[in-house]
């Protein structure tokens, strides 16, 4: 889960850490107010969306009076931002974080992973700032330093000032750094954060600052973080995925038109590739998960449906845990209640296969039975091919 | 023989008297699974399917002589459970959960590098469906009946990918030596290449089947140990060629974030390390048939 950068600053100042004076602002008058609030000559305007690559999209304006503020306010708000990472569609922006400027002497990349090589947290860090981690991996691959945390010591200061050091900072900065990079770990470890960027860091007035900042939390461990949850901007998210997780499904929107029901994240991942080879474009994935009940094979038909480009419907069920019988019952009962008006390939699998289909032929005679996984993927890429013609 | 698991080996079910574990640890004795009893804190004494419960897994190891568990626990304690195994001194463990934090699994990985590599407990998964050595034993929670005795061992990160494999192997007659999830978590216990290396050993495996998935680093470095070490033929399928970057797809571990992390890359490092490419899920049957029987596979 991804939060704003505004929130991320808010949880990094309870540790300490040093950034320019902001605040939030959701109409122009309120930005104008904010500018008049901070004092100085001079302030940055900030979109706040779940992206980086704001500042080459337009998404942060200098401004040099408070009513520039206000202008720049007026531009962003409501619209939406097209960044490298956000897709075509881009993201909505309702919010904005108005901000004092320094002067930036040093720009610093700091972030914080957790490595799965290394299976610790690990901590990297570069002189060369204001770049993409991915942009200084491969222009300055020896200006990064890196540490690992031992999970049962924790970070030792030394870590920090071996980082501290191998950036080139001296004097004062020291500890300044290394009480911002210790402050940056509590944070991380507190919160089950996933990622954590500062970039850049910067060494302005003999001070280190925070000037951006970007967080993800582990999903996992949200049953213990309830205020990282009040976080959530569903604004952000794409409609169909918001849908979805709202009812415990696990879905992730894509650009086909081929909907997809499958259990098992695997197989899901492997029937979307089957259906790419047979010459088709998924539309989702969606893990149906262990204990597929009749209501949650309906409910997952509400939510592929939510995507209105979905021409077909593909179910792929190999059951474990799972029963055949009970999802033909689901899918039965979901052209009844659903009202599924696309075309509808079902493969079924393992756990009382033969009772599925019966009751399949029996209760939905329209639906299309696939025996095997190439036959699935065949099928509902036929079926698509047929729809698209009718259309034209 | 087989690896990690056989008809003889003790297990413990840990959340033995839940409702997910009661039901599993009672498919698992209907498959021949020597399930010797189970562990819930504050239920021990009581009789459970017929089998002693305990409440704590050392106790259990005391009285039943256990040498495997399997752990039912929910995510915010699984870890302490697996910690708990981990020290009592069982051997093998099979964690199902879903849904463990990372920063967990990380202290997990930690506490079990306190004992020396021969005392060390073997850990799969968490987030997967077990192990099966079919014929003889399983502990997960995979439909027994797809599954052929044989000698070909499948490795993966997904369940169900895994059944699909097995059946399109048994509909050739083609049987499974043993099959081992290790689970979709970014963090877990065995990875694909301890895997191999037990394999690699094992008489009676003569060939190994890698599933593997877009995220982290394991199939490359799999690949890579294979081309150095492994006598045995290695075919692997990676899921994922349709995944878009920086998306989690279902498995908390399924995302490609890094450089080397997609499938069309993981991929390419398992083909150049000389292995033997599954192209397509549908294929899982035909390529091992194809390499079993010798015949050359168009990679």
């Amino acid at each position: 889960m991804d939060i704003h950068e505004y929130q991320a600053k808010e949880l990094l100042a309870t540790q300490g850490i040093r950034m320019p004076r902001g605040g939030l602002a959701y109409s122009p008058e309120q930005a104008a107010y904010r500018a008049t609030e901070i004092g100085g000559e001079a302030w940055v305007v900030k979109a706040q969306i779940h992206s980086g690559a704001r500042g080459k999209a337009g998404g942060i304006i200098l401004c040099r009076s408070e009513k520039e503020v206000e202008e720049a306010a007026e531009k962003l708000l409501g619209c939406r931002l097209v960044t490298h990472q956000t897709g075509p569609q881009g993201k909505l922006v309702n919010r904005l974080y108005i901000e004092e400027t320094v002067p930036i002497e040093r720009e610093i990349y700091l972030g914080f992973v957790l490595d799965r090589k290394e299976e610790r947290i690990m901590i990297v860090a570069s002189g060369s700032g204001g770049m993409e981690i991915e942009e200084i991996a491969e222009k300055e691959p020896d200006s990064l330093v890196r540490q690992t945390v031992d999970p049962g010591l924790g970070m030792q200061e030394f870590q920090a000032r071996e980082i501290a050091f191998g950036l080139g900072l001296e004097g004062k900065l020291i500890g300044k750094a290394v009480r911002t990079i210790m402050g940056c770990y509590r944070v991380f470890r507190d919160f089950d954060a996933s990622m954590l960027e500062i970039n850049p860091l910067v060494v302005a007035n003999d001070e280190v600052y925070a000037l951006d900042c970007k967080m993800s939390f582990d999903e996992n461990a949200t049953f213990r973080r309830p205020e990282i949850m009040e976080l959530r901007d569903k604004s952000q998210e794409d409609p169909r995925e918001t849908f979805a997780s709202d009812r415990g499904l696990s879905y992730v929107g894509l650009d086909g038109e081929i909907g997809c029901i499958i259990n098992g994240a695997g197989l899901a991942m492997a029937t979307l590739d089957m259906i790419k080879i047979a010459g088709g474009e998924p539309a989702n994935f969606l893990d149906i998960g262990g204990g597929a009940s009749p209501e949650r094979v309906a409910k997952s038909f509400r939510a592929v449906l939510q995507d209105k480009n979905v021409k077909v419907i593909l179910v792929n069920i190999f059951a474990g845990i799972n029963r055949c019988d009970w999802v033909a019952e689901g899918v039965a009962k979901a052209l009844d209640e659903v009202g599924v008006d696309v075309p509808l390939v079902v493969r079924l699998s393992g756990t009382k296969v033969e009772e599925g289909k019966k009751i399949l032929a029996e209760k939905a005679p329209t639906v299309i039975v696939a025996d095997t996984l190439a036959e699935a993927a065949e099928y509902s890429v036929a079926e698509w091919k047929k729809a698209t013609k009718a259309a034209a | 023989m087989s690896i990690l698991l056989n008809k003889n080996t003790k297990v413990l079910v840990q959340g033995f008297t839940g409702k997910i574990g009661t039901f599993h640890a009672q498919e698992m004795m209907d498959y021949g699974t020597n399930v010797v009893g189970g562990v819930t804190p504050g239920k021990g004494g009581a009789m459970h399917l017929g089998k002693p419960v305990f409440n704590t897994v050392r106790g259990a190891v005391q009285e039943t002589g256990a040498e495997a568990s399997i752990v039912f626990v929910p995510p915010p304690f699984a870890a302490d459970s697996i910690m708990e195994a981990a020290d009592a001194g069982i051997k093998y463990c099979v964690c199902i959960t879903d849904g463990i934090p990372a920063q967990d699994m990380m202290r997990v990985k930690r506490y079990m590098r306190r004992y020396k590599k021969e005392d060390r407990m073997i850990l799969t998964g968490p987030n997967c469906a077990g192990s099966i050595t079919p014929g003889e034993a399983m502990m997960g929670i995979m439909p027994g009946h797809i599954y052929m005795p044989g000698r070909v061992g499948i490795v993966g990160r997904s369940g169900t990918l895994g059944y699909e494999a097995a059946s399109q192997m048994k509909a050739r007659g083609i049987g499974v030596s043993t099959s081992i999830g290790i689970g979709g978590d970014p963090i877990n216990g065995f990875s694909f290449r301890d895997c191999l290396e037990l394999f690699n050993n094992d008489p009676n495996t003569d060939a190994v089947v890698m599933i593997g998935e877009i995220g982290g680093p394991q199939e490359a470095e799999a690949a890579e140990w294979a081309r150095d070490n492994m006598k045995k033929p290695l075919m692997a399928y990676v899921a994922g060629l349709s995944a878009p970057k920086g998306k989690r797809m279902g498995h908390a571990g399924a995302i490609v974030s890094a450089f080397g992390e997609s499938a069309q890359e993981k991929v390419e490092i398992i083909r150049e390390a000389g292995h033997t490419i599954v192209p397509n899920p549908a294929a899982f049957g035909e390529i091992v048939e194809a390499v079993l029987t010798g015949k050359k596979v168009a990679a």
